[in-house]
């Protein structure tokens, strides 16, 4: 048996409560090891930055509710709350946003906002942490990091800005970075320069990073195994490899199909017809089966189990019924780490 | 480990060699803005020199302000001994327009700056806060907001009585709701922000997002608002001493004076208007000064 994992979600439902109830979450189950890279890939509106922000409960509290355990590093996160929350959300755990024009001050230098965080983790003095900002922005291959130090978020490009979140997010070294659309603001080349230099310093400091995205391309690219949500909950998990080579959910077969490579001028692209499920009841059948050129009666009935039809695989899917259910529904494989 | 990251490498080049120019700090770029307008700077430069003839007025060598003569009466600019002639008491105009600025300055700058500070704390904790706080500190606002503020002004220093603390607390109260307002404002629009997020994300607590993050961010906006009221502020001021509740005679305020001398509007008017026209200068001078703050903190452009 491996060793305990880094992160270990166990049937987690995020409901927010106004007018209507969303049920944005609906029974999410999630391991991460330690060093691996876990991209978490779905449409808009499937949950993904919902789990992130549950992860480090950003989520206003008073109008979410959240049942299930998160659990990092043998903490239930559920259970922080003040100086303790503080000290876990930026030192075990941090964040980078999908915008990196909106996520950093505009009225403090980049050195100033890297330092602030430095300070506030690891008690040192200001010079200390300042010599650490410079350090980060080394580490993320900022051009001329000494003059850098003295921008402002305003006088860098997107990319350079991206890079800064990044030596911001990694300033007091968590074990798990999340990453929020962390290339969508940004052109394609300067896409495929952060993807590889979050790969190569995912290895440099040893951590786990959860990627989420939509561009099952760029999961592809970037991640060890990769997760796939619809509706509030993952559908089929396993190694980015036997995902590409033999995706079994439809939903996943759909995205797959979704893409613009091989296609010949004049043709219609393959789409997934249909749109997602609302969201505002509670899911009590498989949330895919109204778009799902397969789905049979009984998908219509009940929540389909998940099955696992090889090590480290599993598909919450009824087509999969000849193989073993999964355990609970948890990914408790060996060949997780990578 | 990094042969496999070409396009990186290609990138960012390992030397920090590359030549720019030195890049300004934010106050040193507001600055140079400010400079290049003409008027803004016009204007600071008449109002310190105001203030500095205000503040160094008793080493100035002029006559006693308080000291009349009953022969030189209501003199017109020019007589000899009275530069800008004399008022309906013979007091020396130069002396009392210069020693006037002392107190119409104090009492149209600092109720502002109280207004100021207590009205961030309070715009900033309803903005930040939300739900019920924010509730009861902007309904509270509104009720004020319902008088006019000349009204309310009159009637906060009419209830106090007359004398200069009263009319420093009155102005202080007619200030607090517009700054609170917009200070409100700012700081809701702030809040929802995704640097205020990502500071949460990195682990700030509340007390530390306010300070930094929601301050820095809004103070700017609400300072330059304020100073677009202290124009307001010494109108009002100087109108109260006018309506004789606000500074008590024989102190020279150039509100006061503007009212004593008004029955001598038709034995010599140009001396009658002096302290009408100093208000005008100093409001002015103030609204452009502020316009030019304004333009000069605008970083998004």
């Amino acid at each position: 048996m491996s060793k305990a994992p880094l992160l270990q979600i166990e049937n987690l439902h995020v409901r927010f409560k106004s007018d209507r109830t969303v049920h944005a979450i609906n029974g999410l189950n999630l391991h991460l090891q330690e060093g691996e890279m876990l991209a978490l890939l779905g449409e808009s509106g499937s949950g993904k930055s919902v789990t992130l922000k549950t992860l480090l409960r950003l989520l206003p509290p008073k109008r979410t509710e959240i049942d299930g355990t998160v659990q990092v590093n043998g903490t239930d996160i559920m259970t922080l709350s003040g100086t303790r929350l503080s000290a876990y959300r930026g030192g075990d755990v941090s964040m980078v946003f999908q915008e990196p024009a909106l996520a950093l001050d505009p009225v403090y230098t980049i050195g100033d906002q890297i330092a602030e965080t430095v300070m506030r983790h690891k008690s040192v003095g200001r010079a200390e942490a300042r010599q650490v900002a410079l350090d980060m922005l080394t580490r993320v291959r900022i051009p001329s990091p000494e003059r850098r130090l003295k921008n402002y978020p305003h006088e860098m490009s997107g990319g350079m800005r991206q890079r800064a979140m990044i030596a911001l997010a990694l300033a007091s070294r968590p074990k798990l970075l999340l990453a929020d659309e962390p290339t969508t603001a940004l052109d394609a080349t300067v896409q495929i320069q952060i993807l590889l230099l979050l790969r190569e310093l995912q290895r440099e400091f040893g951590m786990s990073i959860i990627f989420v995205t939509h561009d099952i391309g760029v999961a592809v690219e970037i991640s060890d195994r990769v997760a796939v949500m619809y509706a509030g909950n993952i559908v089929e998990s396993g190694s980015t490899r036997d995902i590409i080579k033999d995706a079994r959910h439809p939903y996943t077969r759909g995205l797959l199909a979704a893409n613009l490579h091989g296609v010949d001028r004049g043709r219609r692209l393959d789409t997934i017809a249909g749109s997602p499920p609302s969201l505002e009841t509670k899911p009590d059948a498989c949330s895919f089966a109204p778009r799902c050129t397969e789905a049979r009666p009984q998908c219509l009935r009940a929540l389909p189990p998940f099955f696992a039809p090889s090590p480290g695989r599993q598909v919450a899917c009824n087509l999969e019924e000849g193989y073993s259910p999964a355990s609970h529904g948890l990914t408790a494989a060996p060949a997780i780490a990578c | 480990m990094a042969s496999a990251i070409s396009p990186l490498a290609a990138s960012s080049p390992s030397g920090t060699t590359v030549t720019a120019p030195k890049t300004r700090s934010y106050w040193s770029n507001v600055l140079r803005r400010f400079l290049k307008d003409r008027i803004a700077v016009a204007c600071a430069v008449i109002l310190l020199l105001l203030i500095l003839a205000a503040i160094f007025a008793p080493w100035l060598d002029l006559a006693d302000p308080y000291r009349g003569s009953m022969i030189k009466r209501l003199r017109p600019i020019g007589t000899e001994g009275l530069p800008l002639g004399s008022d309906e008491q013979g007091r020396d105009m130069l002396a009392r327009l210069i020693y006037g600025g002392r107190l119409t300055l104090l009492i149209g700058l600092l109720p502002v700056v109280f207004a100021f500070f207590i009205a961030t704390v309070l715009g900033v904790a309803a903005g930040y806060a939300g739900g019920w706080v924010n509730t009861v500190i902007m309904r509270t606002v509104d009720v004020f907001f319902a008088f006019p503020s000349v009204l309310l002004a009159i009637a906060i220093s009419g209830a106090l009585g007359a004398g200069i603390v009263n009319s420093l607390v009155s102005l202080t109260i007619v200030f607090i709701p517009p700054i609170t307002r917009v200070a409100e404002s700012v700081t809701s629009s702030v809040r929802s922000l995704d640097y205020i997020d990502a500071a949460r994300a990195s682990g700030g607590n509340a007390l530390t997002i306010v300070r930094v993050h929601v301050l820095g961010n809004v103070l700017g906006p609400i300072f330059v608002y304020a100073t677009s009221l202290t124009s307001v502020c010494m109108i009002l001021a100087a109108g109260l001493s006018f309506l004789g509740i606000g500074v008590k005679p024989p102190e020279p305020e150039w509100g006061l004076m503007l009212n004593t001398l008004r029955t001598a509007i038709y034995v010599n008017p140009i001396v009658a208007a002096l302290p009408g026209v100093m208000i005008f200068i100093t409001s002015l001078c103030l609204n452009l000064l502020s316009d030019g703050l304004r333009s000069a903190m605008n970083v998004k452009d």
